[in-house]
């Protein structure tokens, strides 16, 4: 950290021209932190790679991903099904990036509803405190207490699982986390001095809370939503592996996964559960990591 | 004092258009809450019954040792703290009930504070430009070119240079940065600044810049000052008249010259004598009383005089009976039975 002696003369700047240079933004350090992060970098390259390719399915993929072919079932890999095929033989490659779209827009979906209401709720509770802060954190607790998986089934069972509702009820069970790590920041940010000074100049409630405090919260926001999304996806598997997730024919990785749960597949495919499992995990890794490089880069305290 | 408890808490004129400040009997309990019930089982008194008058243009000085309570009354004065009881008239207004909007409407940017910590008192989010722009947008307070003009006169006030404007806070030092805090409370042009522990976190060479810009910029801008510190040689330093505190309440308020070579309360006797003084070779080492036991808490403090715990002068009537704090000598109040 370099600093700056600000009572310097104009006679020195002209001297020293290089002061004069204009000092780089937040955004700039904030890119170039997180550029120096390599793993976050290798992350987000392969977060938007999959992404990239999950939006263009239709023109990528080599064959329709409904298309079954009982005659070349559970081939291996291949010049014409590159990752193998399923147990009806539709090709798993074409099913995996169809799979991505589905499985990546209900983890990013239901994350951003979680850590909406998660925000909303934290803030309102950490800021305000006293009444307010007991009766939304019992509430919290009454929801954690539920056992969220139990919720799920019955929730999906009455209202089916299309998309939609797949995303409103991960969002429904998953915010209370962000919720009391958003009051705790709040809690210990409210009384800090800036917080305070800015209650001094009559800054109104909205306001600090916007520019003052949440700004100042949002590293662990973020790495707890990056920790949402590697959650998401896998109780979407969880989920679709007792047969409530997305419904075949659609792809989804979880369904692929829980499809080739099967013993005889497994020993004479296992490339059909590999494929599905090791693109989970690759992508929950590359979002942890980018939410570690967000968390530094987000920081004005880290060091370059 | 008692011209003041009788006034009528809404009546917004007073006689005394001298004070800016009056301060009349301001209590800051803090409720002890326990169980799962979050029944209010006590309360922590912080600020105890506080009366002083401040002057136009004058610096207060409030000194006290840790724990009693001279932040607390700090930000209960710029209410930051809503009142448990008592009045606090500014210019007149009394502002110890007003609502958040109402202050924000009327004196708000009259009264501004200067805080202890100067690496948490900047968002270090903002630049410089938006923290000092803050308060102008807040109070819609100049327009266009003029504010670019403000913000180069603050900067040029405190000793910055402009071009520095777009810095952030963490690229400055923790004087600099002080000095940033004083740019933002001048803001708005205030007539009352509540310095708390504004020197205390800076090094010694540091807190004499500091404390000789403060004293610049007062004669400059006719500001009025309130300088709560725990430090005797610093408050000696800037004030015009000091109280000095214990457990929440003033045990002695007077002119500097009579706060330090002439103190009445054993209290204060107890606390200059703890400043270390330089004396001729040969002199007799001045006397050093020592006061036994701790600071009881403020959740449950002594009856009678609160200091009688550790008075070495305390009779049987300092338990029982509160020591009125009235004016012994001329300017000159005290809060203790020998008097």
């Amino acid at each position: 950290m370099s600093q700056v002696n600000p009572e310097i003369s104009q006679k020195e700047l002209e001297l020293n021209p290089n002061l004069m240079e204009k000092p780089d933004t937040l955004t700039k350090i904030f890119i170039r932190k997180f550029m120096k992060n390599k793993l976050a970098v290798v992350g987000a390259i392969f977060l938007l790679a999959i992404v990239l390719i999950s939006i263009l399915a239709p023109i990528i993929s080599p064959h329709p991903y409904d298309q079954q072919n009982l005659l070349a079932k559970l081939q291996p890999p291949s010049a014409d099904y590159w990752l193998g095929t399923d147990r009806y033989g539709r090709d798993i490659f074409t099913r995996l990036i169809y799979g991505g779209r589905v499985s990546l827009l209900v983890a990013f979906g239901s994350v951003l509803g979680a850590i909406v209401i998660g925000i909303t709720v934290g803030a309102l509770a950490g800021y305000f405190g006293g009444i307010v802060d007991a009766v939304l954190m019992r509430f919290v607790d009454v929801i954690i207490s539920i056992p969220s998986i139990f919720l799920l089934i019955t929730i999906v069972t009455i209202f089916g699982s299309s998309l939609q509702n797949l995303i409103i009820v991960f969002a429904l069970t998953s915010w209370t986390g962000t919720a009391r790590l958003v009051r705790g920041e709040f809690l210990s940010l409210r009384s800090r001095e800036f917080v305070l000074a800015s209650k001094t100049v009559g800054t109104k409630s909205y306001k600090i809370i916007f520019t003052h405090i949440l700004p100042n919260a949002m590293g662990p926001i973020i790495v707890a939503a990056t920790l949402l999304v590697g959650g998401v996806i896998l109780s979407e598997a969880a989920l679709s592996y007792l047969g409530l997730g997305i419904q075949p024919p659609t792809a989804s990785w979880g369904n692929m996964l829980q499809d080739a749960q099967n013993y005889t597949v497994m020993l004479t495919a296992p490339w059909y559960p590999f494929f599905p499992g090791f693109l989970i995990l690759l992508t929950v890794l590359s979002v942890n990591f980018i939410g570690d490089g967000l968390r530094d880069a987000l920081d004005p305290k880290t060091l370059e | 004092m008692s011209t003041l408890t009788k006034k009528d808490s809404n009546s917004s004129i007073i006689t005394d258009s001298d004070y800016i400040l009056e301060v009349n009997d301001l209590k800051k309990h803090f409720p002890v809450k326990a169980g799962i019930l979050q029944r209010n089982v006590g309360s922590v008194k912080a600020v105890d019954g506080l009366s002083f008058k401040v002057k136009k243009g004058e610096t207060i000085g409030i000194v006290g040792e840790s724990g009693c309570g001279k932040s607390t009354a700090g930000r209960t004065l710029i209410r930051l703290y809503e009142p448990t009881a008592g009045d606090i008239f500014f210019k007149g207004r009394n502002i110890s009930k007003m609502s958040e909007s109402e202050l924000r409407r009327t004196v708000r940017k009259d009264i501004q504070m200067v805080f202890q910590d100067p690496y948490a008192s900047l968002n270090p989010r903002k630049t410089l430009k938006s923290i000092l722009l803050e308060p102008m947008k807040t109070h819609n307070m100049y327009k266009g070119k003029e504010r670019e003009d403000k913000l180069d006169e603050l900067l040029d006030r405190v000793g910055f240079n402009p071009l520095f404007i777009n810095r952030y806070p963490h690229e400055f030092s923790g004087g600099q940065r002080q000095r940033i805090g004083i740019a933002r409370a001048l803001t708005l042009n205030p007539d009352l600044i509540i310095a708390d522990e504004a020197v205390s976190a800076l090094d010694v060479s540091i807190q004499a810049q500091i404390i000789n810009l403060m004293k610049d910029l007062q004669e400059e801008m006719g500001l009025t000052y309130v300088f709560i510190s725990h430090d005797l040689s610093v408050v000696r330093h800037i004030s015009d008249r000091v109280g000095v505190m214990y457990l929440g309440k003033i045990m002695e308020f007077a002119p500097k010259k009579d706060i330090y070579e002439e103190p009445l309360h054993p209290y204060t006797q107890a606390l200059l004598s703890a400043v270390p003084t330089p004396r001729k070779k040969g002199a007799a080492p001045r006397e050093r009383i020592i006061l036994k036991g701790d600071l009881p808490s403020p959740a449950n403090p002594p009856a009678g005089c609160v200091f009688h715990t550790r008075c070495p002068a305390a009779t049987a009537m300092c338990s029982e009976k509160v020591p009125e704090f009235r004016e012994v000598k001329k300017d000159h109040f005290v809060a203790c039975h020998l008097y």
